[in-house]
C-alpha cells in the first residue's frame, strides 16, 4: 500500500518531470523574469536608502520577492500543466481511470509545482543573498519554510485547476485573486503600516503568512508560530479541497 | 458469470436531460459489442459510467462482476479505455506515453521495457516510438492510444469511436487490429457512427437513442427482424422511401406493382442503418 503510494506519486510526477526536462531552460528563465524585475524596481529603484522595521528596504523586500516567487511559480507550475492535461490533452482522464489513488494524484501533481517553485525561489534568494549578504541569513528554518510554502501553494494550484473548468475562469482568478495577493500580502511593505481591519483581512491569505515566515527566518527574527500554524491550516484545507474536487471528478 | 458488463436501470442525468435512461445492458465475455447511436444518444456517458469517470444517479452497473460505484479500483484493473478524443500527452514521445501508462497501471519495471517493445512491434510503430505524438499521422496516433491502453493487458477494452477522422485504409487496418485483439481474448466494447464498422466487426450491437437502449442483438438477426431485403424508391425526385421484405421474390413483386413513373428503385440487402432509421427515425450520426 505504502509502496504503491510512493511509486504512484512518482509515476504522476514522472510525466511532468519528462516534460520539464524537455523545456527546463525556458521554464526556469521565464519564471525568473518577473521577480528579478521586482527586485530591480522595488529593491533598487524605489527602496534606495529606505529602512523598514529596522532593516534596509532591500533586505526587507528580498524575502518578500522570494515569497511571491514561491507563490506564483509553485501555483502556476502545478495548475498550468494540470489544466493542459485536463482541457487539451485529456490525459488527466487517463489518471482518473487508472488504479492510482487520489492521494497520489494530488501529491504527484503538486510536486512539479514544488520543484519549479523551489528552484525559482532559491535562484532569487541567491541573487538577493549576493546583494544583501550581511543581513540575510542562510539558515535551515528558512529553507524548510520555503519548501513548505511551495508545497502549500502547489496544492492551491492543483485545487484551482481541478475546480475551475475554463481558461477564461482561470484568467479571471489570476487577475482577481492572484494579482492582489502578490502586492498586498506583506511582500513589498510591512503590514504594521496598515489599519487593523486591513491587517485582519490579509491574515486570511496564505501569502501573508509565507512573507512573514520567510522574512523572519532569513533576518534571524523570532519565529512567527502563528503564521506557521496558519500555513499548515491552509495546506490542510487545500489538500482536503483537492480530494473533494477529485472525488467529484470521478466515481 | 458470462456477462462482462451488466447494467440494470442505469440512469444518469445532466440537469433536465437524461443522458442514460434506465439502461439494461449485458455484454458477453469475449465478444465485440457495438454501441450505435446518434450524437447525444448517451453512448459516451455510458462508457464514462462504466469506466468510473462519471457517477450514475441510480441503477446498477458492474464490470467483470465488480460494482462500478463501490469497487472502482477493481474495475480499473480489468479495463483499458481509448477515449473519443486523443488522450495522449503531446509533449511526450510515444514511448514516453507508454512508459507513463505502464507506470500508472503498476507494470513492474522489469517487465515494462519488454511489454512496450512487444506492443510497439504488434502495431508496427517501433520505428516511430521516439517521435513526438504530433509528428504522427491520425491512424498512428490512434494505434498509439490503443497500445497505451493495452499495456496492463486489460480483459475488456472500451473504444469510443476509435476510427473517427481516419481515412478508409487506416480504418480497415484498425479493424484488423481490433479483430486480432479480440481473437487474443480481449472483450471489446465499441461505440461507432459507422454502420459498416459495426456490421463487419461486432458480434452483437445495441442501438441507443435519447438515453434508451432501443434494440440489441446480432446484426443479422436485427436485419432479419426488419426484413432481409430493402426496396428504396425515390419519390418525386425528393424523398427516399424504404420498404422491407423477407425475401427477394416478395420484393420483386412489390417493385413490379409500383407505378411506371416511379423514379429510381433500388433493391438491396437490408443493413444496420435501415434498422437504426426504422427504430429511431434518424440517421446514425445525426445530432
Amino acid at each position: 500500500m505504502v509502496t504503491n503510494f510512493f511509486s504512484d506519486t512518482y509515476a504522476v510526477l514522472w510525466v511532468d518531470l519528462r516534460n520539464m526536462r524537455r523545456h527546463w531552460k525556458s521554464t526556469i528563465a521565464t519564471s525568473l523574469v518577473l521577480p528579478l524585475l521586482y527586485l530591480v524596481a522595488f529593491g533598487y529603484g524605489l527602496g534606495q536608502g529606505v529602512n523598514v522595521d529596522g532593516v534596509s528596504y532591500l533586505a526587507f523586500v528580498i524575502p518578500g520577492i522570494v515569497a511571491l516567487t514561491a507563490f506564483s511559480i509553485s501555483f502556476n507550475g502545478a495548475a498550468s500543466k494540470l489544466q493542459v492535461d485536463k482541457f487539451f490533452y485529456k490525459s488527466f482522464d487517463e489518471l482518473l481511470m487508472s488504479p492510482v489513488s487520489s492521494y497520489s494524484i494530488v501529491i504527484g501533481k503538486a510536486l512539479i509545482g514544488v520543484l519549479r517553485g523551489s528552484i525559482s525561489a532559491l535562484a532569487i534568494y541567491v541573487v538577493g543573498f549576493a546583494l544583501a549578504a550581511p543581513t540575510l541569513l542562510a539558515n535551515p528554518p528558512f529553507f524548510l519554510m520555503l519548501l513548505l510554502s511551495c508545497f502549500v501553494f502547489a496544492l492551491f494550484g492543483v485545487l484551482i485547476a481541478l475546480v475551475i473548468n475554463s481558461h477564461q475562469s482561470m484568467s479571471t482568478f489570476s487577475t482577481v485573486v492572484m494579482l492582489p495577493m502578490t502586492f498586498l500580502c506583506g511582500t513589498f511593505f510591512s503590514l504594521s503600516q496598515l489599519p487593523d481591519v486591513a491587517k485582519a483581512v490579509l491574515y486570511f491569505l496564505p501569502l501573508t503568512h509565507v512573507s512573514n515566515l520567510l522574512r523572519t527566518t532569513v533576518l534571524g527574527q523570532p519565529f512567527p508560530w502563528l503564521s506557521f500554524v496558519g500555513l499548515i491550516v491552509f495546506g490542510f484545507a487545500f489538500f482536503v479541497g483537492c480530494m473533494v474536487a477529485l472525488k467529484r471528478s470521478s466515481v | 458469470m458470462n456477462n462482462f458488463i451488466y447494467t440494470e436501470n442505469l440512469t444518469k442525468s445532466y440537469g433536465n436531460i437524461k443522458a442514460i435512461d434506465n439502461l439494461d445492458l449485458q455484454v458477453e465475455r469475449g465478444e465485440i459489442f457495438g454501441f450505435l447511436g446518434p450524437n447525444g444518444a448517451g453512448k459516451t456517458t455510458t462508457i464514462r459510467v462504466l469506466t468510473t469517470l462519471t457517477r450514475s444517479d441510480s441503477g446498477f452497473a458492474s464490470v467483470d462482476g465488480f460494482d462500478v460505484r463501490t469497487e472502482p479500483e477493481k474495475v480499473k484493473k480489468v479495463i483499458g479505455v481509448v477515449q473519443q478524443h486523443l488522450s495522449l500527452d503531446r509533449d511526450l514521445s510515444i514511448r514516453e506515453n507508454m512508459e507513463f501508462h505502464a507506470r500508472i497501471h503498476h507494470l513492474e519495471s522489469s517487465k515494462r521495457k519488454k511489454r512496450i517493445a512487444e506492443l510497439l512491434e504488434y502495431v508496427e510503430l517501433t520505428e516511430y516510438a521516439d517521435k513526438m505524438v504530433d509528428a504522427l499521422s491520425g491512424g498512428m496516433k490512434k494505434k498509439a492510444a490503443i497500445v497505451c491502453s493495452l499495456l496492463h493487458e486489460p480483459k475488456l477494452l472500451f473504444l469510443d469511436e476509435p476510427t473517427v477522422g481516419l481515412d478508409a485504409q487506416a480504418r480497415r487496418r484498425l479493424w484488423d487490429f481490433m479483430r486480432r485483439l479480440n481473437n487474443d481474448g480481449t472483450t471489446i466494447f465499441l461505440t461507432t457512427h459507422y454502420i459498416e464498422e459495426a456490421e463487419v466487426l461486432c458480434k452483437r450491437v445495441g442501438i441507443m437513442h435519447h438515453g434508451h437502449l432501443i434494440t440489441v442483438g446480432k446484426p443479422a438477426e436485427l436485419r432479419k427482424k426488419l426484413g432481409a431485403v430493402a426496396v428504396e424508391t425515390l419519390v418525386n425526385n425528393k424523398e427516399t422511401r424504404c420498404e422491407f421484405f423477407q425475401d427477394r421474390e416478395t420484393a420483386n413483386n412489390y417493385v413490379q406493382k409500383l407505378p411506371n413513373d416511379s423514379a429510381t428503385v433500388i433493391i438491396r440487402d437490408t443493413n444496420l442503418e435501415d434498422v437504426f432509421i426504422e427504430r429511431t427515425g434518424e440517421k446514425v450520426g445525426d445530432s
